[in-house]
């Protein structure tokens, strides 16, 4: 155990990166809970992983990989809206296949693909920094600005319709943000704590918030405190940041025991 | 005389293929038109496409330029786990809560999957009702009301609405008859 590794300068870049992206994919996990479409966030962590792993056997920065892999998602997952977790289940099925097959023929991508699934948090560096920072800056905005089409589109489908109105360009700006906020979490936090945030704090704020803006914050609140104690134990215990995320998350969602609106 | 909001002729609507009409009439500013008809006449179908929500196979709908609709449809998906407060459903739509009966307009804080299932049909009901809309499209409105809610609905209906149109398809002929200013038969489907 070594603890002191956490006030090492080293680990700032990192620790930021993620908590960033512990702020953002709750809020965004929130939208998807209520759409029914949290296993879209399962679909588009899988086909950034296998983008980015494509990306780095061409030569490719793996970020940009990740990225357009996720946006293709997205695209196709507008597109294939009637198909609805069917669809998501392809996209996992061709990502799963794709990236098993990158990393039994290409030697590079089988420590990549590990790296990939487990996270690799600590080796991210300035660029992912300033990428959370970014997306942070860009996606809140955005979110607040389609939080009305998405509750509407879930609460009153013919809302927009009735009026003669198209909804479906915000609802495609919403699978785009998703597809890119959940690739560059992929990338820097891995598939299993990305989808872990995305997932876990919602779940846990349904639960407890008394209202749609108290489940925002909350949601937030206890993604990047999940984050932050799992960063904290995967360092001083040296383990993978990924799986301590994703236990460490479904702890706190299990130990919240039965429903209590108290926020 | 009322402005025309609407005015509707051979109306014939559905999906694949034409379920429901034809249907004819026309709806002033401040009236209350009922759409009546045996089960499986196609009444939803023939409202739905008041708005766009079906195909129109034929006939023809005219409406006023600008007219705002506002359609309450009849069903609704189960909000059980989401924390969203009346208030924030309200502010959704744009409806005001003036207006609402007092066994409702105290609980607006709470969370939704708080309510009884006949004070959130109510109150979904309201969020289509109370906007600032020309046209209203009511889809069997008493649908899992309690009775208190039927009364307080078939209450404000029968108060003049002079700035908007309501067309109402129900089964409940007692509120048909109770507040609609005419009724418009739709005939079973040939």
């Amino acid at each position: 155990m070594n603890f002191d590794l956490l006030l090492d300068p080293l680990f700032r870049v990192p620790f930021l990166t993620g908590l960033l992206l512990a702020a953002l994919l709750p809020l965004i996990g929130m939208y998807l809970r209520l759409r029914h479409e949290w296993l879209a966030a399962l679909a588009f962590a899988q086909m950034a992983s296998a983008g980015a792993l494509l990306a780095m056997v061409a030569g490719w920065p793996m970020i940009l990989g990740g990225v357009l892999a996720a946006l293709v998602a997205a695209l196709a997952k507008g597109l294939m809206a009637r198909a609805g977790a069917g669809a998501y289940a392809l996209m996992m099925l061709l990502a799963w296949g794709g990236g098993v097959l990158l990393v039994a023929n290409h030697p590079l991508a089988e420590q990549a693909g590990h790296a990939l699934f487990d996270g690799q948090l600590y080796f991210t560096g300035d660029g992912h920094l300033l990428a959370a920072g970014v997306a942070c800056a860009v996606v809140v905005p955005l979110l607040a600005w389609l939080s009305r089409p998405l509750l509407l589109g879930r609460l009153f489908p013919e809302f927009y319709r009735a009026r003669g109105l198209d909804a479906r360009p915000r609802l495609m700006l919403f699978d785009l943000i998703t597809g890119l906020s959940v690739a560059l979490a992929t990338v820097s936090l891995g598939v299993m704590a990305a989808f872990a945030l995305v997932f876990v704090p919602p779940l846990v704020a349904y639960r407890f918030a008394r209202s749609w803006r108290a489940g925002m914050v909350l949601s937030a609140v206890i993604g990047m405190l999940g984050y932050s104690v799992s960063f904290a134990v995967s360092l001083g215990l040296d383990q993978p940041f990924g799986p301590v995320c994703a236990v460490v998350l479904v702890m706190l969602a299990a130990s919240t025991g039965r429903d209590s609106y108290r926020m | 005389m009322a402005e025309v909001l609407l005015r509707v002729t051979g109306l014939v609507a559905g999906y694949a293929a034409p379920v429901a009409g034809p249907l004819g009439f026309e709806l002033r500013r401040g009236e209350i038109l009922g759409l009546a008809g045996p089960n499986g006449a196609g009444k939803s179908t023939l409202l739905k496409a008041l708005w766009g929500g079906v195909r129109v196979f034929g006939g023809h709908i005219e409406k006023a330029p600008g007219l705002a609709i506002s359609h309450q449809a009849q069903g609704f998906d189960d909000l059980r786990g989401v924390p969203l407060t009346g208030h924030e459903l309200l502010g959704l739509t744009g409806a005001t809560a003036d207006g609402l009966p007092p066994w409702l307009a105290g609980r607006l804080g709470e969370r939704l999957d708080r309510l009884s299932g006949g004070q959130l049909q109510f109150l979904r009901l309201w969020a289509c009702l109370a906007v600032p809309a020309d046209l209203i499209l009511l889809d069997e409105p008493t649908n899992n009301l309690d009775r208190a809610g039927v009364a307080y609905l078939a209450d404000w209906l029968g108060r003049a609405h002079s700035g908007q149109g309501i067309v109402i398809v129900s089964h409940d002929h007692g509120l048909i008859d109770d507040v609609c200013t005419r009724v418009v038969e739709v005939g079973a489907p040939s």
